[in-house]
């Protein structure tokens, strides 16, 4: 998978609760709940986020609660891929668990900003910064981890028959 | 090679004779839970599978984050759960009049003992690694996915090693010990890891201490925390844990990435300042924060012992008058003993407002929100911006003392101050 777009770039520790504020989450219907996304970090992001669009952040990105809420509304939006320097572990596992593309790029994040273009191809493991030029190797992903995202996510893997 | 605490429990539950840091595991679960946030989008999920609940009596479902219903979206929510609850027979469904806050609960109720692997569909859920469990929040799908499996993935955490030596000082709690350690290592200081606690000084640490302080593993980032087992939780679980269980100790040759190591004699009353857990304090080195808000309860401090420590700070004083003072049991039970000790009536004598249980007010849900410019100390475990309400309001963290003599003094305080 390949997926090339204009970078949204945040810092470090981005929390679930300014990804999407618990203040929302009596929305049940994603599409209403991802005009919110982002909201309180930034109030520009639900209105102009394209499908295909990156969003790149610092250390621990999704850090805080559990809300499956926050992957959820940053796949709804349309983004193709959350690459960060780390990720929070709830958020990570949510991630995979849903579908949404997530790189740990380590320290290399620092030379990715706004508005970049990046392409991520995630069956070569490469990052490339097509602004700058920089391009960066990633570790694949572990082979469950493969199975659970080739399959199209948890309740698909489930469904084929998965953690029987 | 040796095996922690955690690493013992997630073998037996993956059915291998061991595993180490980094392994990729499939592990049966004793139990799952689910609020009244996360269930409704678990249960969408768990529909696409189409397969019955793999046993009703371990899933847990507790209605506590916007109930009692704070509007008709919650309500309808709360409904979609009690009605799936209904529909696949779930043993333990909380109803608002028998429902706590999920963390304050389960362990009451003995849901929870050593050695068992719980999730939730929650955060906090780490709380329970106080009693010896394995447990760890999850996402929505997971949970869908584990009421018809009764199986989730986990890859096994590296562990951090955290020492206690020492008995903590009059007016220092579980809390400060939690803060005190996040202030040391960050919020992303146990980022994937499981944070197991050691050492003589566990046995001075009654079970609230040690369900505060595993409550708050997550705020470094933590997958898990996790006490071994004693005669504290021995007697904590009398009465209330009646099924056969195995608890687990860390072999002597374990393997940690690191290990911390913590004085609770040489601790002292701390606040975390916003807009992180990281940013902690002593009390006395607060300097002059004026605040409009206090919020005493929570998953984190809503226990009977919290309200004792609130109480005794509140016996024969009042609230400042710049200040709104919340308390909130974290279940029936808390409360009704509360009430029984007095401690009820010290509040409303003090001036304060004492609620339901629900979790309202700790991520901004109802029953306490803050507007713009203001501030608050509250025993929850979050200060992240916007946490509790406005954007530009703020939060900061304590245990119960700090935040009762705070809400006296009118300004960030130590009980001694008062």
């Amino acid at each position: 998978m390949k997926v090339s777009g204009k970078v949204w770039r945040y810092g470090d520790h981005v929390d679930t609760d300014v990804i999407i504020p618990a203040r929302y989450l009596n929305i049940q219907d994603p599409v209403e709940l991802a005009e919110h996304a982002m909201e309180d970090i930034d109030t520009t992001f639900a209105a102009n986020v394209q499908p295909g669009d990156i969003v790149v952040a610092g250390k621990n990105f999704g850090c805080g609660s559990s809300r499956e809420h926050a992957p959820l509304v940053i796949k709804q939006k349309g983004v193709a891929c959350v690459v960060a320097e780390s990720f929070a572990r709830i958020f990570y596992r949510n991630a995979i668990n849903i579908g949404l593309p997530v790189v740990e790029l380590g320290e290399a994040v620092a030379g990715i900003e706004a508005n970049h273009r990046l392409t991520v191809d995630l069956g070569q493991g490469i990052v490339t910064n097509e602004t700058t030029g920089q391009a960066w190797t990633i570790k694949p992903l572990p082979a469950f981890v493969q199975e659970l995202t080739s399959a199209g996510g948890l309740i698909a893997y489930v469904k084929e028959g998965g953690m029987a | 090679m040796g095996m922690t605490m955690t690493e013992k429990i997630l073998a037996r539950h993956a059915g291998v004779a061991s595993v180490s840091a980094g392994d990729l595991i499939v592990s049966q679960v004793d139990l799952i839970l689910g609020n009244d946030i996360t269930t409704p989008p678990a249960i969408v999920e768990f529909n696409k599978i189409g397969r019955p609940v793999f046993n009703p009596e371990k899933i847990a479902l507790v209605p506590d984050h916007f109930t009692p219903n704070k509007d008709i979206r919650s309500a309808q929510m709360a409904k979609t759960v009690k009605e799936f609850a209904r529909k696949h027979k779930i043993k333990h469904y909380f109803e608002v009049g028998r429902m706590g806050i999920e963390h304050v609960l389960l362990p009451e109720v003995g849901l929870v003992a050593p050695g068992e692997v719980i999730i939730g569909a929650d955060s906090h859920t780490c709380t329970y690694g106080a009693l010896n469990a394995f447990a760890t929040g999850i996402g929505s799908t997971d949970m869908g996915a584990a009421m018809v499996t009764g199986k989730t993935w986990f890859k096994v955490p590296s562990a951090i090693r955290v020492e206690l030596t020492g008995k903590l000082p009059k007016y220092v709690t579980g809390k400060d010990v939690i803060l005190t350690l996040i202030g040391m290592i960050g919020v992303e200081g146990a980022r994937y890891q499981s944070i197991e606690f050691a050492g003589p000084g566990v046995a001075a640490l009654s079970m609230t201490d040690r369900l505060t302080i595993c409550n708050m593993a997550i705020e470094a980032g933590g997958k898990n925390g996790i006490f071994p087992m004693d005669e504290i939780t021995a007697a904590y679980l009398k009465g209330r844990v009646e099924r056969p269980f195995a608890a687990v100790e860390a072999d002597g040759d374990a393997v940690y990435e690191r290990t911390v190591k913590i004085d609770l004699s040489a601790l002292e009353p701390v606040v975390a300042f916003p807009h992180l857990p990281e940013n902690v304090r002593k009390v006395k080195e607060a300097g002059d924060v004026a605040i409009d808000q206090v919020v005493i309860g929570s998953c984190t401090n809503g226990r009977l012992e919290d309200l004792a420590q609130a109480a005794e700070i509140f016996a024969g004083r009042q609230v400042h008058e710049r200040v709104r003072a919340i308390i909130i049991p974290g279940s029936q039970t808390v409360y009704m003993e509360a009430m029984e000790k007095g401690y009820i009536k010290t509040f409303i004598e003090a001036g304060c407002v004492v609620s339901t249980p629900t979790c309202g007010p700790c991520l901004g849900g109802y029953m306490g929100i803050l507007a713009e410019g203001e501030r608050a100390v509250s025993t929850t475990n979050r200060n992240f911006r916007g946490r509790m309400g406005h954007i530009d309001s703020e939060v900061y963290l304590s245990g119960p003392y700090v935040a009762a003599a705070s809400a006296v003094c009118g300004r960030i305080a130590g009980p001694e101050e008062v």
